[in-house]
């Protein structure tokens, strides 16, 4: 980031209040932990002024300031109350330190644009807090339920062993429970042998119609189109029940194909759009050229065609695949206790006898789904500079 | 040299007259040909014509498959909103009867009408599907089910009087051996004879006696329906059954209306002859009275209205229903206040789906706006954070809110040490509608943020820079020039989430309580528990028709083809 504003140390009149009234929130929130919070507001203020004040005119040497600062929150709190309360007052010691030669050197201003008034300023930082603080909840809960899986007891909370960070308090049980309960294996292995036929039977036609919808003339392609993308829009539960009127009068309800045809047909909207995304940036002449030179139509499809537009195909089979492999609804009423899948034994375990195994599993889904995300991220890149869109 | 320049303008005419040459015919005004000879025009539509077919070729397998899997449930759903062969189906008769019976004059029907509920019943019963009929009618007036299973018990009973009197009159009667003979040719009689000792192939089909059909029509009708009965609903063999007690009614019926048995012969017709003389003095049934004992409901007219109502083929009954509403004999009118669940249910849907989608425009609008004015590399960091929850398991993150919000969960125990919130008065945040808007804000957002993002990526910075050099405030600036810029995206946005929002089942199902459930749980209760599965249909039919009209507003708005998926 370069500086766009020529900055000077500010004065002690401004800062040292300001952290202060830091000070005095932080010190709300530990006062009121233990049990008095105006005196928390007090000692938080006056605590937080003396620190801005010692380390910018008494100090003056930042790094060793801060880390100083650092070493005595921490120790402050871990004799006030063990590991977790030394952990939080090393993180107020990093933020304290980090906002006294912050707000001191003027650093908040030097990036900014030099015409913008004291006001603009303090609002471009407020919402740059408000949008942390709406990532924060976005995030918060794929978070917590990780160390919640290690739990040692049967709890949905931190129990005051985690919080101590007293190894007894974490164990891997409720992994152990997932990987040999008979009831949780087989709904892995159903989730396994549906996913990816459900996602095979979607790409192969997908990716046909795909490349049929983006030739120049298709009569009805609009048409066609809606009613290629409608298992994405309509509600699933409204599919879930259509599906299971039609099955169960074609004899196909509590099977495994016809769970695997509804997931198919559930999955390929998401194939259809990212191939036909794929598919904009194709060069024509590429296919023309490979027959001008004699190869076939199928030839030139899988050797000329194919690994151009394959990292759409690849990403929206992961679609399909993740579509099938987190879908409920329809496998709850398409499917019978044959076909239990993953989220359905989850479902089931959330409605009925809720047990930590679940946040085990889900622990390990957010681990696959890290993993898909990555790979997703990766092939778009890698299409994009395929098709030149970027530079590489 | 001569040569040469006389031969030359020959040698072009030979060339030319072995390939028609196009510049001369056109010349000629005559149509542009193709190299193969084709006129132009011709092999043009000829290769387009190829390459729509070819088009159609490869979207073929995918349509006819979507069709078949999914738009074919779809149609069969909305059928079934409307379907109701059940009534006529299991009471034919009876509904012919009761077609002409005006409910409104305040008296029962008829009692041909309880003869052929009897007859009904009867062969319903034989084949258990009256408790189904009686579960159906039960959707519109409680207490039929109970009824009709209690008649189903008690019909054998009012048939068995005649049987009796038969039986007591001739032992004939009592064997079914006696009857097949009496009603069948002889042919068949020898090949059932035949196929019971060694039970070959599939039992022949029961042949009725012509003169005896012509003679005693109803028992021949009742005894046909019988013998199909035993011989391909039950795989019995007909030649050891013995006949229903409705096939003695029919009997009676068909010698008291004064049969000609006197012209016939063969086996049994001196029995018959026999009977005939003396179903003067039999004891007769008085079904109206019969079915008063088994239930005095019978003598209700409401019971009869209801199944006059519900007699045509199709019915829009469901459609009522889902709009709290029922048939009546002066049409459509409410329900009782008590009764009245669906309209309330769909008023909450779309409450908190506007609720959802207020918070998600609320939260996805700073967050976007950051994430399309940060430079690339940080704003990138940043997507993860919003990807990452897109990606993640839809159970994964309810079952994480369902943790997080409980009472001994973690935010309720973050806020009692932080001491805003007294041990003794945690935060109810699950089973209600503040669990199910929390939850389904979070799981919606990034269907906000990304519509919104890939907007105003495209909204140039220099324009509200352009606005502030001009003198607008930061307010204006942004209010005039930077916010209506960015609406498509909100219109995308909104959409998405209301039309994903409505129709969500799983959150709602598991942190919703009882009144945090949307219109989709009262939908699945309707399919697995209650059964009714024409109501959850209608139902069903009509949340399709608020998501397709929506659909098709995102369609005018962004077009169907510009969804992108994962920025």
């Amino acid at each position: 980031m370069v500086a766009l504003t020529p900055v000077s140390r500010t004065a002690p009149s401004f800062y040292v209040p300001v952290v202060a009234t830091a000070g005095a929130v932080a010190g709300l929130f530990v006062g009121t932990a233990q049990g008095s919070s105006l005196l928390g507001v007090v000692i938080g203020a006056l605590a937080m002024a003396a620190v801005a004040f010692v380390l910018t005119q008494v100090v003056k040497a930042e790094k060793p300031g801060r880390w100083a600062l650092l070493a005595l929150l921490a120790a402050v709190g871990f004799f006030m109350g063990g590991l977790p309360a030394g952990l939080i007052g090393a993180a107020f010691g990093w933020f304290f330190g980090w906002f006294s030669f912050w707000l001191y050197e003027s650093r908040y201003r030097q990036h900014l644009v030099p015409y913008l008034t004291p006001g603009q300023v303090l609002w471009h930082y407020a919402f740059r807090v408000i949008c942390g603080a709406i990532l924060v909840f976005l995030i918060t809960p794929i978070i917590v339920v990780m160390p919640l899986s290690f739990n040692a007891q049967n709890f949905f909370t931190f129990t005051p062993e985690m919080l101590r960070f007293d190894p007894a308090g974490y164990s891997l049980k409720h992994y152990e429970d997932f990987f040999t309960n008979a009831d949780w294996q087989g709904a892995l292995a159903n989730s396994i042998k549906i996913a990816p036929a459900a996602t095979l039977l979607s790409v192969t036609f997908g990716t046909l119609a795909a490349i049929g919808l983006s030739q120049p003339h298709v009569p009805f392609r609009r048409a066609i189109m809606a009613i290629l993308i409608s298992p994405m829009i309509v509600p699933l539960i409204i599919s879930a029940a259509g599906m299971y009127f039609f099955y169960s009068r074609i004899g196909l309800q509590g099977t495994y194909l016809g769970v695997v045809l509804a997931h198919a047909a559930l999955g390929i909207p998401f194939v259809i759009i990212t191939v036909t995304a794929t598919l904009v940036g194709f060069d024509n002449s590429l296919t023309r050229a490979a027959a001008n030179m004699g190869a076939n139509p199928v030839t030139t499809f899988f050797r000329v065609q194919m690994p151009l537009i394959l990292p759409g195909v690849i990403s929206g089979g992961l679609f399909a695949f993740i579509t099938s492999f987190d879908e409920v609804v329809v496998v709850l009423f398409v499917g019978s206790a044959g076909q239990k899948t993953l989220p359905w034994q989850m479902f089931t375990g959330l409605r009925e006898q809720i047990s930590p195994t679940i946040l085990a599993v889900a622990t390990i889904l957010v681990i696959v789904s890290i993993a898909l995300l990555t790979v997703v991220e990766l092939l778009r890149r890698r299409s994009e500079r395929l098709r030149g869109m970027s530079p590489a | 040299m001569t040569d040469n320049t006389a031969a030359g303008p020959d040698q072009f005419d030979g060339a030319a007259s072995g390939r028609p040459a196009p510049k001369t015919e056109t010349a000629d005004s005559g149509p542009m040909l193709a190299a193969d000879g084709r006129p132009l025009k011709a092999s043009l539509n000829r290769a387009l014509r190829r390459q729509k077919l070819r088009a159609m070729m490869l979207i073929a397998p995918l349509l006819i498959f979507v069709l078949v899997t999914f738009i074919a449930p779809i149609a069969d759903m909305l059928f079934r909103s409307v379907e109701n062969q059940i009534v006529s189906e299991t009471l034919p008769r009876t509904t012919t009867e009761l077609a002409t019976w005006d409910g409104d004059a305040g008296e029962i029907p008829p009692p041909v009408v309880f003869e052929a509920l009897y007859k009904d019943i009867f062969i319903a019963q034989e084949r258990k599907l009256h408790t189904r009929l009686g579960s159906r009618l039960n959707y519109e007036l409680t207490g039929v089910s109970s009824l009709f299973r209690k008649s189903g018990r008690n019909v054998d009973d009012m048939g068995e009087v005649y049987q009796d009197q038969f039986e007591d009159l001739n032992a004939f009667w009592e064997d079914g051996e006696n009857w097949n003979r009496m009603m069948a040719t002889p042919d068949w009689l020898d090949d059932i004879t035949a196929w019971s000792e060694d039970r070959e192939g599939s039992q022949p089909p029961f042949e009725m006696r012509e003169e005896v059909a012509a003679v005693l029509p109803e028992t021949a009708a009742t005894f046909q329906t019988f013998a199909d009965f035993v011989q391909f609903e039950d795989e019995d063999n007909l030649a050891n059954e013995d006949p229903w007690a409705i096939v003695y009614s029919a009997l009676y019926e068909d010698l008291q209306s004064g049969a000609d048995v006197a012209s016939l012969s063969g086996p049994g017709a001196t029995e018959l002859q026999e009977a005939a003389a003396a179903v003067a003095g039999f004891e007769s049934v008085d079904y109206t009275a019969a079915f008063h004992d088994v239930d005095e409901d019978w003598h209700d007219i409401e019971v009869w209205q209801t199944i006059q109502t519900y007699s045509p083929d199709f019915t829009s009954g469901y459609f009522l229903n889902a709009v709290d509403m029922k048939k009546s004999p002066d049409g459509p009118e409410m329900r009782p206040e008590n009764e009245q669940l669906h309209i309330m249910l769909f008023m909450r849907t779309l409450f908190m789906s506007l609720v959802i989608t207020g918070s998600c425009i609320l939260l996805g609008y700073p967050v976007a706006w950051i994430l399309a004015n940060l430079p690339a590399r940080t704003a990138n960091l940043l997507m993860i954070l919003v990807l990452l929850p897109f990606w993640t398991s839809l159970l994964v993150r309810t079952s994480a809110w369902k943790v997080m919000l409980q009472q001994q969960g973690v935010v309720n125990d973050t806020l009692v040490w932080l001491g805003i919130v007294a041990d003794d008065s945690r935060l109810a945040l699950i089973n209600n509608q503040t669990g199910t808007i929390i939850a389904m804000t979070h799981i919606l957002l990034p269907f906000m943020i990304l519509p919104l993002y890939s907007v105003m990526k495209t909204i140039p910075p220099s324009y509200l820079r352009a606005a502030k050099s001009l003198g607008a405030t930061n307010w204006t600036a942004f209010w005039r020039v930077y916010f209506p810029q960015s609406v498509p995206g909100i219109g995308a946005g909104s959409i998405l989430v209301f039309i994903l929002s409505i129709g969500y089942y799983i959150t709602p199902e598991i942190v919703g309580g009882t009144t945090g459930t949307f219109i989709s749980n009262r939908i699945a209760y309707h399919i697995s528990s209650s059964l009714n599965w024409g109501l959850a249909a209608a139902l069903g039919a009509i949340l399709l028709a608020v998501v397709l009209g929506l659909y098709w507003a995102y369609d005018k708005i962004v077009g169907i083809d510009n969804v992108k998926l994962g920025g």
